[in-house]
């Protein structure tokens, strides 16, 4: 078998140096009872080409985002990725390398991560970053858990306009350790509503801009109000290129960072894997979870990077950890940076422009249907619109003719009593055309 | 004759006795990388836009001004800073990884090609299901090669790493304990004193009080010290199987008869199933719920940190706890179950907005397929000899921390055969850097002084081995006979040397930050 | 001077105890990076957590070898937590405790917690 180097006599050699009979002496002490060899249920070796076969026809089976007119959102982005990213996140040294514990032959690793923290803190406009957590639910959910230690206090105010998903996923993890959600009804301009609820429990307060119907928010009055509370505010950011042109968390007031950053550097990739941004004041960083990348020098005085702060993390504090998270997102990390690297805040906000015209070409567009209403006033990419009939029965139908017209609301809150709601997504990929097909098809279905 | 040639040039070495420093510090083709903040790229871009038709003004004061403080590179110079930094790591493409406990196996570059058919990666996860059936029937096609492996009935994918799988695990037994009206009088969970610290991290996560279980001098869970305190309010044990000392632990069905009697669960932490992928079914061990980490096992790549990919697999018992979303095949085809107002009433909630690590599926699945089931049943064989093969090798110039006995797809050993030398496991690592090879995992498990676990995987052949052992050989004798320099002072011959821990610590410096008077971005 | 068997220290002034951690401690911990002392006004219970000192590989619960109120905690350590190694059973002191007990029960004078550290 091609991965497995070792030969017959190669085995025999050894174990005779060890001075086993068989390899089953070295299995001795599994219990007789729960011996097994092979299984007839699963297929046997299987050449490259075989495989190649097998996987192609199931990836032939879906219609990829490339291949049809594309509008779907709603916390997953398709953004071009420059060929370089790819290439070079596929390098052995960064491919096939473990978590840089062994700083001195991890340089590679340790100094992109710093420049990373560097790119996300500016980004964010936060002071400090850690060095990526899986995506950005789980981001979101290790910052209310975050907000509750600091404040010592256990609710957490969510307003109605943060992905669903979001919600439940830091739910499922937080009511786990008694702390208490208070989950706002989604409305387009949730966030109007937030500030009426914090009290002297708040522990934070979580808004979302732009939120899951596309509507950007100023939360500087937000944090004004849970500052006032003695509460923490966390931002949450599903689309990062939107922070190329609107104004950063950090500006208006944020204390808390938790973004998703797979719209830099990585594919859709059906979900995942993704990249959780994470940030926070200078004060809290000992409570950040996750790892961080810290600048020190060496024996000869050379500057150079560790792993740091890590007694905050579960090998070292074990039960008492920030988090029990192990991994980060390595190489989507890389890829992050690679291609904000590349890009430059002169190419992002270029980007970012190139993302808000399409849209607004796409919401032009809809706008003109008969039977469809645009909700979201003022948006970066997405944006919310009205149909006359569910949505989720509209795309469908588009679906059929190779049109992927974007995310129906109820897909992510079947009993929010919002079925007729479509979040419509645009980037610089979108083209003219797609637009025309998208808004004929749209017409059609709708009349 | 004709002179032909003119230009006579030597070619023979010159015979120099000196050894010159460089001039600038540079070292062969080692560079010296600045961070991308210290050029002079803030106005710069390698990416080619077309000019946008808004300038954003109908956004009002939404629109941010400031200079957000984020370099840009042309191509060629962001080609050769990132590959510059790529050659001051180590790689398993380039020797033998020894890291207990990670199993640092060879990372097919098949599963790369197959992860990025644009069929795979480039989908969204809520495209309607009709136009993703192949990615539902790779789901569903993965989720049967881990049941069918693992002898387990259900499978949860979501978890996006080991440490995440173990917090789905102890939530679906938590949900299960609620079911059954448990949950308030069950709120300890036992883990043995050698447990990875994921584990306590996240029984603590969930709510439960952590309980240490002893260790035998043969490095096993003790029994007896279990059964004394499994009771009726316990929710759960945690145990690694093989452990992490690297061996099986003989009775584990022993200790999962005790702990169903007990009305607790079995959460096994399924790191080490290099070790029985293919020969041991964890459902046969009366296992409840195991994590299986595709990037140690599975072969999807460590990425100098991630992404990982943690599914769960789940009994009878737990399957109905599981988290939503998971695929169904019908008449109909296949169907992610996801709305947890109905279909999913008893799932215990999500672990993340989507399907989880989709990308890492596919490559786990094409290792899988690749293998077989006689070829991974090979993989662990092939493991454990290799470990096996190391200990026996070694056991004469180190001191092995459980000698009786074959150990499984790792060898530990302690620090006592260094006992007078005045080095420790910390710096005969170092000193294996400069010998070319990454060090073994060291100071894990806690149970064992100075511990060093080496897992070397099936992926080594014995030529790397043997090269493996000859330096270790080479170092344990250098050790023992007093040359303490070498050990203390390494590495000499890496791109650092050893890197002043305490000061990070002290005074984190997390980020780059603008000179004093510049004015560019800074905070 | 008192000493725990978790190696603390207890110096009684009246009813005015300074506590810390002992030489054998702050060696065993290595380069103190971080210590986290109590607020003033709370309230410790003998054998209770009451402050968490962490070095660069380890982090380590300390243990309030008396009860009573803290006055002050160690402000210095904040900005020079290396005092703790400098000096761990003068200057790196942790807190100043108010005690509602002075009774030595249950601790070691200096002869019998320096046989005890030999008996380790």
């Amino acid at each position: 078998m091609r991965y497995l180097p070792l030969t017959p006599d190669d085995r025999s050699a050894m174990l005779a140096a060890i001075g086993a009979k068989s390899i089953d002496d070295l299995f001795v002490d599994v219990p007789e009872a729960a011996r097994r060899n092979g299984f007839v249920d699963l297929p046997r070796v299987a050449g490259e080409l075989e495989v190649e076969r097998a996987l192609g026809a199931m990836a032939a089976k879906n219609v990829s985002a490339g291949s049809a007119p594309f509008f779907c959102g709603a916390g997953a982005y398709k953004h071009h990725v420059p060929a370089t990213v790819d290439h070079v996140i596929q390098r052995s040294e960064f491919l096939t390398s473990y978590t840089p514990y062994q700083p001195e032959i991890a340089q590679g690793t340790l100094q992109y991560l710093y420049e990373f923290q560097t790119q996300v803190a500016n980004l964010t406009g936060m002071p400090v970053a850690n060095a990526s957590l899986y995506d950005g639910s789980t981001a979101m959910a290790e910052g209310v858990l975050m907000a509750t230690r600091v404040t010592r206090r256990n609710k957490a105010v969510i307003s109605g306009g943060v992905h669903p998903h979001y919600v439940r996923a830091t739910e499922t993890v937080v009511h786990a350790v008694g702390v208490e959600t208070q989950v706002l009804p989604a409305a387009v301009d949730a966030e109007a509503d937030v500030i009426a609820q914090i009290g002297p429990d708040t522990a934070c307060v979580v808004v979302q801009t732009p939120n899951v119907f596309g509507t950007a928010t100023d939360v500087s009055k937000i944090a004004e109000a849970a500052h006032a509370a003695g509460a923490l505010l966390i931002v949450v950011v599903t689309e990062a290129v939107s922070m190329g042109l609107l104004k950063s968390p950090g500006e208006m007031g944020a204390d808390i960072f938790a973004g998703e950053g797979q719209s830099i550097g990585n594919a859709l990739n059906y979900g995942g894997p993704y990249v959780g941004l994470f940030a926070t004041r200078d004060k809290l960083v000992r409570q950040m979870p996750g790892r961080l990348c810290g600048e020190t020098v060496d024996a000869d005085g050379t500057r150079g990077f560790v792993l740091t702060l890590s007694t905050r993390e579960q090998h070292i504090r074990r039960d008492k950890a920030t988090s029990n998270i192990c991994t980060n997102s390595g190489l989507c990390t890389l890829a992050f940076t690679i291609h904000m690297s590349l890009l430059g805040e002169t190419g992002l906000r270029k980007m970012a422009l190139l993302n808000h015209e399409k849209a607004l070409a796409t919401r032009d567009a809809l706008a003109a249907i008969p039977g469809v209403e645009v909700l979201t006033p003022r948006f970066f990419n997405e944006f919310a619109v009205r149909l006359p009939k569910p949505a989720a029965e509209v795309v469908e139908a588009l679906a059929q003719h190779r049109i992927l017209a974007g995310v129906p609301y109820s897909r992510l809150a079947p009993a929010a009593g919002m079925d007729d709601v479509l979040l419509v997504a645009a980037t610089e990929m979108t083209m003219d055309a797609d637009i025309e097909i998208l808004a004929s098809a749209l017409a059609k279905a709708c009349a | 004759m004709s002179t032909m040639n003119t230009v006579g040039r030597p070619t023979t070495p010159n015979r120099v006795e000196s050894k010159p420093a460089t001039l600038t510090g540079g070292r062969g083709l080692l560079q010296n990388e600045h961070l991308i903040f210290e050029g002079d790229g803030w106005d710069k871009t390698g990416v080619d836009l077309p000019e946008p038709k808004t300038d954003g003004s109908d956004l009002g004061d939404l629109v941010r001004h400031d200079p957000i403080g984020l370099p840009g590179l042309s191509e060629p110079e962001t080609m050769r800073h990132y590959v510059r930094l790529s050659q001051k790591n180590h790689a398993i493409d380039l020797a033998i990884y020894p890291l207990g406990s990670c199993t640092m196996k060879h990372n097919p570059r098949l599963n790369e090609k197959m992860a990025r058919l644009p069929g795979f990666s480039d989908i969204h996860p809520l495209q309607p299901q009709s136009t993703v059936q192949g990615a539902l029937e790779l789901m569903d096609t993965l989720s049967h090669w881990l049941k069918t492996l693992t002898g387990m009935p259900a499978v949860a994918l979501s978890p996006k790493a080991g440490a995440h799988g173990e917090l789905c695990g102890l939530m679906a037994i938590r949900a299960a304990h609620e079911a059954s009206g448990q949950h308030e009088q069950r709120r300890k969970v036992l883990v043995p004193t050698s447990a990875h610290g994921t584990n306590p991290a996240t029984a603590a996560f969930v709510g439960y009080t952590v309980v240490e279980v002893a260790q035998t001098d043969d490095g096993r869970v003790d029994v007896a010290d279990l059964a004394s305190k499994l009771g009726d309010d316990v929710a759960a044990i945690m145990v690694t199987n093989p452990n992490t000392c690297g061996l099986f632990e003989r009775d584990i069905l022993e200790i999962s008869r005790l702990t169903h009697e007990a009305g607790a669960y079995f959460y096994c932490d399924g790191a080490n199933f290099n070790a029985i992928v293919g020969r041991v079914r964890p459902g046969d061990l009366g296992v409840d719920a195991m994590h299986i980490n595709l990037h140690k096992t599975f072969s999807t790549p460590h990425g100098g940190g991630g992404p990982g990919s943690g599914p769960v697999v789940l009994s009878a018992a737990l399957a109905p706890f599981a988290p939503a979303p998971w695929v169904v095949h019908d008449a109909d085809g296949y169907r992610l179950i996801e709305r947890e107002e109905d279909e999913a009433a008893q799932a215990f909630g999500r672990m993340c907005a989507f399907q989880g690590q989709m990308g890492m599926y596919t490559r786990a699945l094409s290792y899988m397929m690749s293998h077989g089931s006689d070829g991974l049943c090979q993989v662990a064989e092939d493991a454990v000899l290799n470990a096996n093969y190391i200990k026996a090798r070694l056991s004469d110039v180190m001191s092995a921390a459980f000698p009786d006995g074959p150990c499984m797809h790792e060898a530990l050993f302690d620090d006592e055969w260094l006992k007078g030398t005045d080095i420790t496991t910390l710096d005969f690592a170092k000193a294996m850097i400069d010998e070319g090879f990454h060090p073994m995992t060291m100071y894990f498990p806690l149970v064992v002084h100075g511990a060093m676990l080496i897992e070397p995987t099936e992926t080594e052949s014995k030529q790397e081995l043997d090269r493996f052992i000859h330096a270790m050989r080479a170092l344990a004798e250098a050790a023992k006979a007093g040359d303490v320099d070498r050990f203390k002072g390494a590495p000499f011959h890496a791109p650092m040397k050893r890197l002043d821990e305490t000061r990070a610590a002290r005074t984190p410096v997390l980020r780059w930050t603008a000179p004093e008077g510049s004015n560019i971005a800074a905070e | 001077m008192h000493f725990s068997k978790d190696h603390e220290w207890v110096r009684l002034d009246g009813d005015v105890a300074t506590v810390g951690i002992t030489q054998y401690a702050a060696d065993a911990l290595g380069d103190v990076v971080f210590v986290e002392t109590p607020d003033a006004g709370k309230v410790v219970t003998k054998g209770d957590g009451f402050a968490v000192v962490e070095s660069v590989k380890a982090a380590s619960d300390v243990y309030a070898p008396v009860s009573g109120e803290v006055i002050e905690g160690n402000a210095a350590l904040a900005s020079a937590p290396e005092t703790v190694n400098a000096d761990p059973e003068g200057e790196g002191w942790f807190a100043k405790i108010k005690v509602s007990d002075t009774s030595t029960e249950g601790l070691m004078d200096r002869a019998a917690y320096d046989a005890f550290l030999a008996s380790l």
